[in-house]
């Protein structure tokens, strides 16, 4: 692993790349709400900047729409519409109690690790620089898809959920330098239109369940009658699995 | 204006003037019309494309050949008849006070705009743009499910959501590597590195075997739970059962072959690229364990809707078990099971919904009686039951004798587990619907007003597919089997 002999743009896209990783940690400790939203804010800002460095680093152009796009939509539009929302559902200084907040990191850990290992299958396709973005971008997906599961608040898994989009986005940039222009923009629509529809869905179980916690979902199971009583239900973990 | 073009454009343009119209009276003619034109469009194009061989757009855009186009005619087909069915349905429910003027606006343009998204994934030749347009249909559906607004309703449009979009999320990944696979063998500075033809023609030149059967597993995980293959489908009995009826036939009926149909078009290119099996036995141990557990998953059900989209499960489960053993025999059953499971499913979902209105709930133990009722609801559930059991005169039947034959050549062990498969699944069918249809009806039960013309449409086609597969339909799946398999089953 010869980090000197890269070149500094090189060398700065690794530490960006990290970076993030770290933000994702920061994410899956994080219990109260506000600081999430930022947290996710200030990855969306250093995949960015990775983006703008591969541009210039590799010469293609074209991937300065890529990190506008990413800019815009994680930077800017998805977390201020959650912020909006966390507002108006008064929610803003909420935290939820994370589960087993040790194991959660360890688990992180061990998905990192898994990740670099899966990576390591296609080393002799590229230089050091990518192998390191591409199991890092891996982790950060595998991490968002982690956050998801260990949490029953509604934000913090649309957090999740956006957080695996921005690993898949970052992977195609630093491994392919980009998609066709139109896979983008479609993709960059269907963000859009879910984080939207995400917010409907918060004042939909606002109105239905009376918090945005979806911990609480208990209707739907095998385990049951069609109606349950409250009391006679499945734990809800084994729900969402 | 291409025949495509207007297949794709109508439902699009429908959509978006049903969005403005969509809670007038008229509202369910238009929706009718619209599917009209698109079914009329796709036939005549399925017509040329059966005369004149594979068609590649103008600008490579979109690529149309046997396979995907007798899914395109197929889904279309089953959109205007569903749209038959749901314009009596919606105006009922709107009666009940179930759904207000704006959710029927709702409803109609998202109908529309689901139609649209299933048949760009199904006719774009480009694999991210099929990605997104899977994704779209997802988007597009989820406020459907949530029409009621009941918190039953809530909780499944939202787990539909999470785990659809985690799921799809998955599918992106691989396709990115797919994507990575074939730009570091193509070189960088092409644009038309993702699209399906191109891959397909250096994919035999060998694509790096280890991204491949990376980006095969993320798809499969992606698409897969679309499909619904265990472990993944814990979203679609719920989506299925809380959301309006003609949302569960055209879900159960199409948008599970279409996300089927992106698997194998995936597994075309990996089984190209990498000379083995993998893909293959993976997609074999997927479906069987699908066929299995929803089989057993069948007994259990209270709920009319669940206890079906379970059944859908299962076949597609089946479905992806023939795709996986690959073989002109096993792959020519899959495809026409695809065909006889879309049609009997909707027709199933159709007469379902007309039962659950009848009945006024969707619980199994208060729905009694039906054919005393009203007989034509009753012996529709009764003959689409045992249809979708796979009894003899139906089409059900054909598919599945083709795909257990097929069975029988390459993995005679397999045989046994789908026997005892088929025969839970039909017990678990037969215990259930038996009480539904015959029994005593509870006092007061009146017969409600029906359209039954889908479902003896469907039930008919799926039972002349049975007595005698029309000549051309045969060779239009001979093609397709060649397209995907290599080889002719005939």
């Amino acid at each position: 692993m010869e980090f000197a002999a890269l070149s500094l743009y090189n060398q700065a896209i690794i530490l960006f790349a990290a970076l993030a990783l770290f933000t994702s940690f920061i994410m899956l400790a994080q219990a109260r709400m506000m600081p999430l939203i930022f947290t996710f804010a200030w990855q969306g800002l250093l995949l960015t900047v990775v983006s703008v460095l591969v541009a210039i680093a590799s010469g293609h152009p074209q991937l300065h729409i890529s990190a506008a796009i990413t800019f815009c939509l994680k930077v800017v539009v998805i977390p201020y519409l959650l912020y909006r929302l966390s507002a108006r559902l008064n929610m803003q200084y909420d935290a939820e109690v994370i589960e087993h907040p040790t194991l959660l990191l360890l688990g992180g850990v061990a998905l990192v690790i898994f990740s670099y290992h899966v990576s390591q299958s296609i080393i002799h396709l590229s230089g050091l620089a990518t192998r390191n973005t591409i199991a890092v971008s891996m982790a950060i997906e595998l991490l968002g898809m982690l956050l998801m599961c260990a949490r029953k608040s509604a934000v913090a898994q649309v957090i999740g959920f956006m957080s695996m989009e921005s690993g898949i986005f970052f992977a195609a940039v630093v491994s392919t330098y980009g998609m066709p222009l139109i896979v983008e923009l479609g993709l960059a629509f269907d963000i859009l239109v879910a984080s939207i529809l995400f917010g409907v869905f918060f004042f939909h179980l606002r109105d239905s369940f009376g918090s945005l916690n979806v911990g609480q979902f208990n209707r739907l199971s095998e385990a049951n009658q069609p109606m349950p009583s409250p009391e006679a239900t499945e734990p809800s973990s084994g729900e969402r699995s | 204006m291409t025949l495509l073009e207007i297949t794709l454009l109508a439902p699009l343009l429908g959509g978006l003037l049903l969005a403005l119209l969509g809670h007038r009276p008229i509202a369910g003619w238009i929706n009718i019309a619209v599917g009209m034109a698109t079914f009329g469009a796709a036939l005549v194009m399925a017509l040329e494309v059966f005369e004149h061989g594979p068609q590649l757009s103008a600008g490579r855009m979109f690529y149309i050949d046997a396979f995907n186009v007798y899914l395109v005619v197929l889904t279309a087909f089953v959109g205007l008849t569903t749209s038959i069915f749901s314009r009596p349905y919606m105006r009922h429910e709107v009666e009940r006070g179930r759904v207000t003027d704006r959710r029927l606006r709702l409803y109609h343009s998202m109908y529309q705009c689901f139609l649209f998204s299933m048949l760009l994934a199904l006719s774009t030749n480009n694999l991210g743009v099929l990605w997104v347009a899977m994704e779209l249909a997802t988007l597009t559906t989820v406020l459907l499910v949530s029409l009621y607004r009941t918190p039953e309703a809530i909780e499944a449009a939202w787990k539909y959501f999470i785990l659809c979009g985690v799921g799809i999320a998955q599918a992106l990944f691989g396709t990115v590597l797919i994507y990575f696979a074939a730009e570091s063998k193509l070189g960088g500075d092409r644009d038309d590195t993702l699209l399906w033809t191109v891959l397909h023609s250096v994919a035999g030149g060998g694509l790096d075997p280890a991204v491949i059967t990376l980006a095969f597993v993320f798809l499969l995980v992606g698409y897969g739970t679309k499909v619904g293959l265990v472990p993944l489908h814990n979203w679609l009995p719920d989506a299925h059962s809380e959301g309006p009826t003609p949302m569960s036939a055209v879900l159960s009926g199409l948008l599970l072959n279409v996300a089927l149909y992106a698997l194998v078009r995936v597994k075309m290119l990996v089984d190209a690229s990498l000379h083995t099996n993998l893909a293959g036995n993976l997609m074999m141990g997927f479906g069987l364990l699908s066929f299995t557990v929803a089989g057993l998953f069948l007994h259990r059900q209270h709920d009319v809707k669940r206890m079906f989209s379970y059944s859908s499960i299962e076949h597609m489960g089946l479905i992806t078990f023939g795709f996986g053993m690959g073989g002109p025999l096993a792959t020519f059953g899959a495809l026409l099971h695809m065909t006889v499971h879309s049609l009997t499913k909707s027709a199933i979902f159709i007469t379902v919904g007309h039962a659950c209105q009848l009945a006024g709930t969707q619980r199994i133990d208060q729905i009694r009686g039906l054919i005393r009722t009203q007989p034509a609801i009753g012996w529709g559930l009764l003959l689409g039951t045992v249809a979708i059991a796979g009894f003899p005169p139906f089409g059900v039947f054909i598919s599945e004798f083709l795909l257990l034959m097929a069975t029988m050549k390459a993995w005679p062990w397999l045989t046994i587990p789908l026997l005892v498969g088929f025969g839970v699944a039909f017990a678990g069918l037969a215990r259930h619907v038996q009480r539904m249809v015959f029994g005593e009806p509870p006092p007061g039960q009146k017969p409600v007003e029906a359209n039954m013309l889908p479902v003896v449409v469907h039930l008919f086609l799926v039972l002349w597919l049975g007595l005698a597969i029309p000549g051309f339909l045969a060779r239009w799946f001979e093609q397709a089997t060649v397209l995907i398999s290599g080889a002719s089953p005939l």
